[in-house]
């Protein structure tokens, strides 16, 4: 039985059922990672032994007759952002290359208690800046479906893990659409939640007024499972938000008769391959067909998405990456007898990539005197107008709807020479942050072998709308269930 | 097209990688700046937006003064953090020279 196409949920009553144990299903992972890794670098760090000691220990359990939680041994991948006691965690940067943090993030924990089993972190971009996992320090990850493609970013290694079959799920981060871009390029499916839905205690912070960590499987109801598990209130995290906890499983309803889904027309257009383009208008009369109610709507203040999401999330990047000085943890340049600006100055040059330089420079300039009105604030501004607009649009439709990437993966190296470029990549998914609401993109088809990801939008917590319409597409379209050729 | 005024200079750019503490060698503060100015440029757009009348809350969350119970709580060990850090004597850390 070839364990690595199955989705996570099938596993599970696989392992339940005692057909197969946690064992096997780790192991299965750990095989194809050393198959294919080679060929895919979604990895950074493996955590072998630690999660056959774990996998061992859930089996025991349900040997006995133990209760066992509700990812029962099965794998996942975690994007190395996220902190793990004990075990390497590095953003991808240099700075970080040998740092081992002393805690674990909350959603490590919850994937833990619920014996979900960590089997390695996986690649990125350098601090989660970019949308290909080309700035990581320790090179790229290779989109399944063309090698010599992105996988997306900056969750690129994550969207390749699980789309190359190497783990059923895996963790990303998602501050401007790191969950979502790769999920679109590796065909896979990517949620972003509403902010403050899932706990950032432990993820290392890039712009923490935007970022949320995201469930990342083959299937809506794979992200639904592992949604269920991470999200809660935790007071570890000042923005968690205390809302009921809820079983995303009880939203996997195949019926959207009714639904109102307006079509984003901000979203389309000007950018937007052909290819695409045409997908999204077959997409909405698919979904028109199973009984939902399908129209354009137009969200004025979306054009200026993207100037307000990078000069945000610039100046939060400058503020929290202040703190790498080579002193209390990190790289350190260790030269002696240095003065400590030189000193700082010096470890910062070499331990940061030059995309996080770049964008500490232009956050400390959107800052700085004189410019503060000009550009932070009136990023802020901008924000809320968007916000406001999603949330007018909400009072007519249930659900909106958008190419969560205007284009399929692009080579390797295509974009990467010129940041303004990729950053417009970004497009149809920095919206969804600003103004704090949940998103999803799942496979939508494909062009030229590539695959294309359909990103549905919903109003504040409101994950259940969000996840029945996803599976209800799902359910009715064939694309989730093609697997890359390697 | 008519030539371009530059939003930022290549001796700004310099002067805030100072403030970030980011040293950049000559070839980076040459392409840096013109990247800067092409992004600046970009980011300029956003005057054409009448925000006059938006709110400038900070956050998307109505959550304010999130606070805990003044207890003390255990913290981590003291020797699991000066682990981590590159240069210790003894029970410090051990930090270039400030004068």
């Amino acid at each position: 039985m070839k364990l690595e196409t199955l989705p996570a949920l099938t596993l599970r009553e696989k392992i339940r059922a005692q057909e197969i144990t946690a064992t096997d299903c780790v192991l299965a992972a750990l095989e194809r990672i050393k198959n294919i890794d080679g060929k895919v670098h979604a990895f950074l760090t493996l955590t072998r032994e630690m999660a056959l000691e774990r996998a061992k220990e859930i089996d025991g359990k349900i040997r006995g007759g133990q209760p066992v939680g509700a990812l029962a041994g099965l794998p996942i991948a975690i994007k190395d952002n996220i902190c793990l006691d004990g075990v390497r965690t590095t953003c991808a940067s240099h700075i970080l290359e040998n740092f081992t943090p002393p805690y674990t993030a909350t959603v490590v924990d919850r994937v833990a208690r619920e014996d979900g089993v960590v089997v390695g972190k996986t690649n990125m971009d350098e601090f989660a800046m970019g949308s290909s996992t080309e700035t990581s320090y320790f090179g790229p990850t290779y989109n399944p479906w063309d090698l010599t493609r992105v996988p997306g970013g900056s969750s690129g290694g994550s969207g390749a893990c699980v789309a190359a079959g190497e783990t059923p799920l895996a963790l990303g981060s998602d501050t401007g659409g790191s969950v979502r871009c790769p999920a679109s390029f590796c065909g896979v499916v990517g949620v972003k939640p509403t902010y403050g839905l899932v706990s950032r205690y432990g993820l290392i912070a890039y712009a923490n007024s935007l970022e949320q960590i995201g469930p990342m499987g083959r299937t809506v109801g794979d992200c639904a499972l592992l949604l269920t598990v991470i999200s809660g209130y935790d007071e570890r995290d000042a923005t968690s938000v205390n809302v009921e906890a809820r079983n995303y499983l009880e939203y996997l309803i195949n019926d959207i008769s009714g639904v109102r889904i307006g079509m984003v027309q901000q979203l389309l257009g000007e950018g937007t391959h052909p290819a695409v383009e045409k997908n999204i208008h077959s997409s909405a009369e698919k979904l028109v067909s199973l009984g939902a109610k399908c129209e354009t709507v137009s969200l004025p203040t979306l054009r200026y998405a993207l100037p307000a999401y990078y000069l945000i999330a610039m100046a939060e990047a400058s503020s929290n990456l202040a703190r790498y000085d080579g002193l209390r943890y990190g790289y350190a340049a260790g030269e002696e007898g240095l003065m400590w600006h030189d000193a700082f100055s010096t470890t910062r040059q070499r331990g940061f990539g030059a995309e996080v330089r770049r964008r500490i420079i232009l956050g400390t300039y959107a800052l700085s005197a004189g410019y503060y009105d000009k550009f932070f604030l009136k990023a802020v501004k901008v924000a809320n107008m968007v916000r406001l607009d999603f949330l007018k649009a909400f009072k007519t439709f249930d659900v909106l709807m958008a190419p969560a990437m205007p284009f399929p993966a692009f080579k390797i190296g295509e974009r990467i020479q010129d940041p303004l470029a990729l950053y417009m990549s970004d497009i149809a998914t920095v919206p969804v942050n600003l103004a704090g609401i949940p998103a999803i993109s799942v496979p939508s088809g494909f062009t030229d072998g590539l695959p294309i990801g359909l990103q549905f939008m919903a109003p504040p917590f409101r994950e259940d709308l969000l996840l029945r319409v996803a599976y209800t597409f799902e359910q009715n379209t064939p694309h989730h269930a093609v697997n890359p050729p390697l | 097209m008519a030539e371009r005024k530059n939003a930022i200079s290549r001796e700004e750019v310099e002067h805030l990688a100072w403030l970030a503490r980011l040293e950049l060698t000559d070839d980076e503060k040459d392409l840096f700046t013109r990247q800067l100015n092409d992004i600046i440029d970009y980011f300029s757009s956003l005057e054409e937006l009448d925000t006059e009348d938006a709110p400038s809350q900070l956050h998307v969350l109505e959550l304010t003064d999130v606070f805990r119970e003044d207890e003390p709580k255990p913290c981590l060990p003291r020797e699991k953090i000066l682990k981590m850090a590159p240069k210790i004597q003894e029970a410090y850390i051990k930090a270039p020279k400030m004068v």
